[in-house]
């Protein structure tokens, strides 16, 4: 690792003063991407922000219809809370197969969700379940939250919060592991909400998107047999040892009718 | 930057000179000279230098000394107490749960956190439980069977 200066702050506005001070400054959560980002010196900031001393950031919150997760909330505790296992028993599921059990019982939703990994699986509840993202300046909406790979709409040195996730009627999450990491190939979260049926794609694109051809079909007939016949472009998709893009295209649709026949059973 | 770390180790305070660079697992074996941990890939993968940091299992590769800073830490050295093998590690040993030992101490401590959570888990709850923990030696199967003879032995011992 490069250099670097280490900051545990124990409170949200000490955080903010130390980013805003420090022009190269990163924040570090779980440190789960961002600690073997440093380690193979693709990453060089000047400072660590630890945000791991400002308990405010973590828990979860049931407000009737929706739930509020803390940003600095790991995967293990996610997925072992009683209101997300009644609540929303995909985002339990989903975050119960996260990397390992060791990467779990660190990383968090808030560095998940800000790094916007084209592979990762918190991105894909995100875009399904109609969420908002709470920053410490605002309140952004899911559908422009995930800009790119890698890439958000969060400003410089905005701080991520909590996450709302609002309770969908029924919902799953189906991927296609990598078998060595485990980050997804293709994954898939279908959700009914009372708005419709939403869709969101990750590990097939640079970052999370909603498949609005199946969404349609799904609002019509919630059943695998709507989505006959139905393909996404995967001409954009990523490629790679692990899978082409025609291959993950096939898997998105394979994905999104296990997600339909999982939901369904709900 | 140089900082000063200080956590608990086994039951006794415990402190070090590192760098802001200093990662756990390189405090505990070089600052603290305890080597049953093990870097094996120093890419988060193999799990041979799993240790539990607050009652959960973490990879020390993959945190900074400066992370653990007033933390409860335990590695493999404060397992077998009294020089007794905890009936984990004896289960191990019985079932041939090793060869080269490598893996080993990261197997002990991923599985301890398991059965910290689940006193009785399945053959498929194992495995999955343990994708974070590579062997090159033994292929598995012994591991399974030395979990979960473990799990059996420890929640004898506890009167469960």
């Amino acid at each position: 690792m490069y250099k670097f200066t280490y900051h545990r702050p124990t409170s949200l506005s000490q955080a903010r003063r130390i980013l805003v001070e420090n022009a190269e400054a990163k924040i570090i959560a779980g440190g789960m991407t961002l600690l073997p980002t440093m380690k193979m010196r693709l990453a060089q900031p000047s400072d660590l922000v630890d945000l791991s001393g400002i308990d405010q950031l973590r828990g979860v919150r049931d407000t009737g219809n929706a739930l509020v997760i803390g940003a600095m909330t790991c995967h293990a505790d996610v997925a072992a809370d009683p209101l997300v296992q009644t609540g929303i028993p995909a985002l339990a599921s989903l975050a119960n197969r996260i990397g390992d059990a060791q990467v779990r019982n660190r990383g968090t939703l808030g560095g998940s969700v800000s790094n916007s990994d084209p592979s990762a699986d918190y991105p894909a509840a995100v875009l399904a379940l109609d969420s908002v993202v709470e920053t410490d300046r605002r309140k952004i909406a899911a559908d422009v939250f995930f800009t790119g790979m890698f890439e958000t709409a969060l400003d410089e040195n905005e701080i991520v919060l909590s996450v709302i996730f609002r309770k969908p009627k029924r919902a799953a999450y189906l991927k296609f592991p990598n078998p060595a990491s485990r980050y997804a190939v293709a994954g898939v979260m279908v959700a009914e909400t009372d708005d419709g049926v939403r869709v969101a794609v990750t590990g097939a694109g640079a970052n999370a998107f909603r498949a609005t051809a199946l969404e349609e079909a799904l609002t019509e007939d919630f059943s695998p047999s709507a989505l006959d016949g139905l393909t996404v472009d995967g001409r954009d998709f990523n490629g790679d040892l692990h899978a082409t893009p025609e291959y993950r295209a096939h898997l998105v649709m394979v994905m999104a009718r296990r997600a339909v026949i999982a939901a369904g059973s709900n | 930057m140089s900082l000063r770390v200080s956590f608990v180790l086994n039951g006794e305070s415990v402190t070090a000179e590192v760098s802001s660079r200093t990662l756990l697992v390189e405090m505990i074996r070089e600052h603290l000279g305890l080597t049953g941990t093990h870097v094996g890939c120093d890419t988060s993968q193999c799990g041979a230098c799993v240790i539990h940091v607050n009652g959960r299992s973490v990879k020390s590769c993959t945190m900074l000394a400066a992370q653990a800073e007033g933390a409860n830490v335990v590695t493999i050295e404060g397992v077998a107490k009294g020089g007794i093998l905890h009936p984990l590690q004896e289960s191990f040993r019985q079932y041939h749960g090793l060869q080269c030992g490598f893996c080993t101490p990261g197997m002990i401590m991923s599985t301890l956190d398991l059965i910290a959570r689940n006193p009785d888990p399945s053959e498929q709850e194992i495995k999955e439980w343990l994708e974070g923990n590579l062997c090159r030696c033994t292929g598995y199967q012994n591991i399974v069977r030395a979990v979960q003879a473990g799990a059996a032995a420890m929640s004898a011992s506890s009167g469960r």
